[in-house]
């Protein structure tokens, strides 16, 4: 048996012995991410809606959400740090910020890309503008926002493995405890999970909005 | 009646669109405002659902001043029909006819009801298309619904902004004579925007002629036409519609008209061959023409299918001589007539020197007839576009 592949079953049996162990920093991975995004969204639909109403503020809105986005994960980490102190609150908040240019920029851009006629037509056959964002604009710019929900969410999963440098919990726990201890596979036993679930984010976000953009054409064949 | 008193409208940049506009739009009446681009048609009509206000003046429907309701609650009383059909591509056909119903907050049942009826008015049956999208119909039909979802909630007023432009003729033909059937029924005050003079004659019980923001004419389709007020009047309506100012147009020669590389042979072919070459050419004859291309004769599939059998024969053989050809830059109306006379389903066009240059058949005259009327019909909406 060759040494990768005794590697490999070493990690296997690793990940069996300590699956509820893992399962809970997943768990936990998976909680500060949701709470993150949950929190971008709604945030960052209304602003996104502000800027595609108002044009004038829409370059301020999307320069700052740019400037968060730029920063290093790290020196954000840190920063929201300085204000909130260690634990689950500041990651989250972080994993907030993280995601909130993809949300407003995705947001923005698919109300934008709602054809000029459809809108006057809601207008014109006497929607006022809640009912016009609510039945027409936001419908047909779903796509879209799923679009920055999906890239929010891998950026969001990876980012979030820095948590425990910070105080948090989730699958970088088992990374970090794995660079102390030079144990790869506590390692391996981290980054790998956390790389799946990114991709399994990306993919199932994906299919989603492959769905929405075709929804109309299936539904339509199912009840024909 | 829908009544403008002295309405202007100017935008902030200082254009001025509507300059005084005096205009009283009868009830029951198909009101077509007509004119060339930039006019102020569309803004016109658009003060009426106030999607536009108006800078200075008033707008009365049945005596009340529109610049005192609400907004929304006016446009859901006013049909409004849009030129790009602007049909809410994520609800299905039933929901979007029933988008005015909805927003008047109507009994779920009587919606449904009124959706079906509406569907089978304009021939769409409704078990079929109740249920598809948008996406799922041809543009005649979509605007087809574009139409009814303006009629669901049974509005009195009813504004059609340019809504069959973008159709093609065929289409467009059908829903002009739907909207004629519909209007004999319902009897609606329909204010109707186009650019298009025939549309504006077929449709309108009034015309309303604009340009540059002000109204140049006012009257029955057959006032205009007899008495245009000035020469923009006339130009716009065209010297084709102009009563005795048609003129035969001059005829182009037949060098326009001909095709230029149609299916030759020389002398030499086999029969079987011509047969081949006539499938491939997707014709009935071939003209033979000889190496310094000269026209030697014609033979046609019935001549070649009768002698195939004998093998040794060429296209030679069995050519028929070509008695009536014309030259290059002969007028059409001489070649059409050596047709007519002769029956003749062709026609060889040759140069001064005996060259053979190319062929008239039917087919061309009547291509070249329609790309003329097209033509026509094109020099005239850029002239209107002015």
């Amino acid at each position: 048996m060759t040494n990768e592949s005794q590697g490999v079953m070493d990690w296997l049996r690793y990940m069996q012995d300590h699956a509820g162990y893992l399962l809970s920093l997943t768990w936990g991975h998976l909680v500060m991410v949701f709470s993150g995004l949950g929190l971008a969204l709604v945030v960052g639909v209304p602003l996104g809606v502000l800027c595609a109403r108002k044009e004038k503020l829409a370059p301020w809105i999307l320069t700052a959400a740019n400037v968060i986005q730029v920063l290093p994960s790290l020196a954000l980490l840190a920063l929201v740090m300085i204000v909130l102190g260690l634990g689950f609150k500041t990651i989250v908040f972080s994993l907030f910020l993280y995601s909130l240019l993809p949300i407003i920029r995705n947001t923005y851009v698919g109300l934008k890309q709602v054809d000029q006629g459809v809108n006057e037509a809601g207008i014109g056959v006497g929607m006022n503008m809640w009912q016009l964002l609510l039945r027409v604009q936001l419908p047909l710019s779903l796509p879209f926002l799923m679009a920055g929900l999906r890239l929010a969410a891998v950026i969001a999963i990876g980012v979030a493995t820095l948590a425990p440098l910070i105080g948090g919990e989730g699958l970088g726990r088992e990374i970090y405890a794995g660079l102390n201890m030079r144990n790869n596979l506590k390692i391996y036993a981290g980054a790998i999970p956390a790389a799946l679930l990114a991709i399994l984010a990306d993919l199932l976000l994906g299919r989603l909005q492959d769905k929405l953009k075709l929804g109309r054409r299936r539904q339509a064949k199912v009840h024909t | 009646m829908i009544q403008f008193t002295e309405v202007k409208k100017t935008y902030d940049d200082g254009r001025e669109v509507l300059k005084n506009i005096n205009l009283e739009i009868q009830a029951g009446e198909i009101t077509v405002l007509i004119g060339p681009s930039g006019c102020g048609k569309t803004t016109t009509m658009k003060l009426i659902n106030r999607l536009i206000s108006p800078t200075a003046g008033q707008i009365r429907i049945d005596g009340e001043d529109i610049a005192k309701s609400d907004p929304v609650r006016l446009r859901r009383k006013i049909g409004y029909v849009i030129q790009n059909i602007g049909l809410f591509p994520h609800m299905t056909i039933a929901r979007n006819v029933a988008v005015v119903p909805r927003l008047l907050k109507w009994d779920r049942q009587a919606t449904d009801r009124r959706v079906d009826e509406l569907l089978a008015l304009v021939g769409l049956d409704p078990a079929i298309y109740r249920n598809r999208y948008p996406a799922e119909l041809s543009g005649g039909q979509q605007q087809r619904i574009g139409v009814i979802r303006a009629l669901a909630a049974d509005p009195d007023i009813i504004l059609m902004d340019e809504p069959f432009s973008a159709l093609d003729p065929i289409s467009r033909e059908q829903l002009q004579n739907e909207l004629i059937r519909l209007q004999q029924e319902l009897r609606k005050t329909i204010v109707f925007v186009t650019h298009d003079m025939d549309e504006a004659i077929k449709l309108g019980d009034t015309i309303v002629l604009m340009r540059d923001g002000a109204i140049v004419q006012t009257g029955k389709p057959e006032q205009i036409l007899r008495h245009p007020a000035n020469d923009f009047v006339k130009s716009f309506i065209g010297k084709k519609r102009m009563a005795g100012e048609q003129t035969a147009e001059e005829l182009p020669t037949v060098d326009e008209v001909m095709v230029e590389h149609p299916a030759t042979a020389s002398p030499t072919r086999g029969l079987a061959e011509a047969v081949k070459m006539m499938e491939k050419r997707r014709v009935d004859s071939l003209l033979i023409v000889d190496k310094n291309n000269r026209l030697q004769g014609t033979v046609s599939i019935y001549r070649v299918l009768d002698q195939f059998g004998e093998e040794s024969k060429t296209v030679a053989d069995v050519m028929k001589p070509v008695e009536h050809v014309v030259q290059t830059g002969t007028s059409l109306s001489v070649a059409l007539q050596l047709m007519s006379e002769h029956q003749l389903s062709n026609l060889a066009v040759v140069r001064e020197d005996g060259q053979f240059v190319g062929l008239i058949t039917r087919g061309t005259v009547v291509s070249h007839m329609a790309g003329m009327y097209a033509s026509d019909r094109t020099g005239e909406s850029n002239h209107v576009a002015v």
